[in-house]
């Protein structure tokens, strides 16, 4: 199927990416091309072929509902390049 | 003697009887990265502190043993980029489970390597940093996405290298360079702390300059971690034991679909040859097929992009990397996102946005799905028939940089053979097998799940009988 410039622009929004016209047109093509390719999937009849998720064939890996200390808040918010104020990252209003 | 062109073992045997230190082995591989790294361009940073970590006392089976790091890799205290803009400059407070790992037995840290951005590609040309060659041939490129592991191991620039495997990325750059390149089981070694690409098909593994080295490093990395809910809980068995076990008496299939007019047919001549060496060490070899073969890349860009477009959200601008500017916060992420990421991260992005999206995620993330259980089966029937698979790497060797870049879909299409196995969740193992023109082949041996044991000894065999891997490259 093709990839309209439009739907390009659709998908750009939702992912948070700004787009300059030319690469609008470079992504419609390209993006057009590997889902053109990826359609050979259709070769195959998977009616009644359950999805598979993941490959492990484990399920709930779950642990205690404990409460433990952390203990390292200080070292991950260091590692933010923004403004910090009382522990806590410093972002734009979101309106 | 030249401390770097020792194998990990040997280098452990000779720390073992004092007839060399820790520090002296670091600084020799030190001073060649210092010597040499300009011309390859393998490490995007070496580790200011690796000769101070040296000279510390250590124990440990890995003690003294200076080892890179894939740059997706969280090493506390060093840069972590993922070679990507969009984390310059952060450094994570905290060690991936399985750097934790390698530093309690005792490794010494040499630097980080480089990777295409996020491990998103087959050539390590994707770095926003920097380029990767090929040590055999510098206009070539190493592989990908551990172009920089390959690349340093290959020419003596550490002793060993960790690298992720998601469809090909340390197999695929091992066979380029003439190295061991092991991808593990899905779960066998966690995750926790490696930046993900796409979670259900992301593996940590090693490239190393024997296969007996690999071994050695699996006994530290693998086992369960409580911080990884997919690792697994399966007994972690005695790799370098299981060396002894050889391929003698073992049913070994070749995968027919694997020799298809996509190979080429002097690569398939070297993989041949390897096959019937297989054969005079005693396996029985059975021609086996994978039906959906042809189905597997299509699929696995499907689940990877759908994947990553989850995975690469987090990337705000916020919390790591440089801060997005704009009049209010959304326009923060638009900012930090654009400039951040480079063209096949946003491409992966977008094909997964889309196929994900509503009225879309039946027909393609869906339908991949589905087919990757077919993939499944196919290795599931194949294995109730044989012990293991034999197969070709890469359809070719080492292209020269700048060559496939531009056509996107022409890069995935390399990935013929090594996804199917990725989509499985199966190990795998890239040995050195024999040149074409110059260039390194790899000669791939596929196991079932958990299989680590049965791959690792028909791959140190297949090597033992072999001088392939003895061969190193001249660097120009």
């Amino acid at each position: 199927m093709q990839i309209s410039i439009e739907e390009v622009r659709k998908i750009a929004k939702l992912a948070r990416l700004h787009l300059t016209p030319a690469e609008e047109e470079m992504y419609a093509q390209q993006l057009s091309d590997i889902v053109g390719y990826v359609e050979k999937l259709n070769e195959l009849d998977t009616t009644n072929v359950p999805e598979t998720n993941q490959v492990t064939g484990l399920t709930n890996a779950l642990r205690a509902d404990e409460v433990r200390p952390f203990g390292h808040e200080a070292a991950l918010i260091a590692t933010s390049q923004n403004p910090l104020r009382d522990g806590q990252i410093q972002v734009k209003k979101s309106i | 003697m030249d401390l770097t062109t020792l194998t990990l073992l040997e280098t452990r045997d000779l720390l073992a009887s004092g007839q060399t230190s820790a520090s002296d082995v670091t600084q020799a591989y030190l001073d060649r990265i210092a010597h040499l790294d300009d011309k390859i361009g393998a490490y995007l940073r070496v580790n200011p502190h690796a000769a101070a970590e040296a000279a510390a006392a250590k124990t440990g089976t890995l003690a003294g043993l200076p080892i890179a790091y894939k740059d997706c890799y969280c090493t506390a205290g060093i840069e972590t980029t993922a070679a990507s803009k969009i984390l310059s400059g952060y450094v994570p407070p905290h060690d991936a489970v399985s750097v934790a790992r390698l530093k309690a037995a005792g490794a010494v840290t040499l630097g980080k390597t480089n990777t295409d951005e996020f491990t998103m590609g087959g050539s390590t040309e994707n770095s926003a940093f920097q380029l990767t060659k090929n040590p055999w041939d510098v206009t070539r490129v190493p592989g990908g996405s551990s172009g920089g592991s390959a690349a340093a191991v290959a020419a003596d620039l550490c002793v060993a290298a960790m690298g992720t495997d998601t469809g090909g990325s340390i197999r695929q750059p091992a066979s380029f360079c003439n190295i061991v390149g092991l991808k593990l089981t899905y779960g066998r070694i966690p995750r926790s702390g490696v930046i993900a690409m796409a979670s259900s098909l992301d593996t940590v593994g090693v490239l190393t300059k024997r296969v007996a080295d690999a071994a050695a490093m699996l006994q530290i990395l693998a086992g369960h971690d409580v911080t990884d809910a997919t690792s697994g809980q399966t007994e972690v068995l005695d790799y370098t034991a299981a060396l002894a076990d050889g391929v003698a008496g073992k049913r070994i299939g070749i995968p027919k679909e694997y020799f298809s007019e996509a190979l080429d047919a002097k690569v398939a001549a070297v993989i041949r040859a390897g096959i019937e060496k297989l054969r005079e060490l005693g396996a029985e070899i059975v021609d086996v097929s994978l039906p959906h073969t042809a189905y597997a890349v299509p699929a696995y860009y499907l689940i990877v992009a759908s994947e990553v477009s989850a995975n690469m959200a987090r990337y705000d601008g916020l919390r790591f990397g440089p801060a997005g500017s704009g009049e209010n916060l959304i326009e923060t992420y638009f900012d930090a996102r654009t400039r951040g990421f480079g063209a096949e991260v946003k491409r992966r992005i977008m094909l997964g946005t889309f196929a994900l999206s509503a009225g879309y995620a039946d027909a393609y993330y869906k339908k991949a799905l589905r087919v990757r259980t077919l993939i499944k089966q196919d290795f599931e029937k194949a294995f109730a028939q044989v012990d293991l698979l034999a197969a070709p790497v890469a359809p070719s060797t080492a292209w020269k940089i700048g060559e496939k870049i531009n056509d996107p879909l022409q890069m995935y299409l390399e990935d013929i053979f090594t996804t199917p196995v990725s989509l499985a969740g199966m190990p795998a193992i890239s040995v050195p097998a024999g040149f074409v023109e110059g260039l390194p082949v790899g000669l791939q041996i596929v196991g079932p799940q958990w299989g680590e044991p049965q791959i690792l000894a028909a791959a140190h065999a297949y090597e033992q009988a072999t001088e392939w891997h003895l061969a190193k490259p001249v660097i120009q």
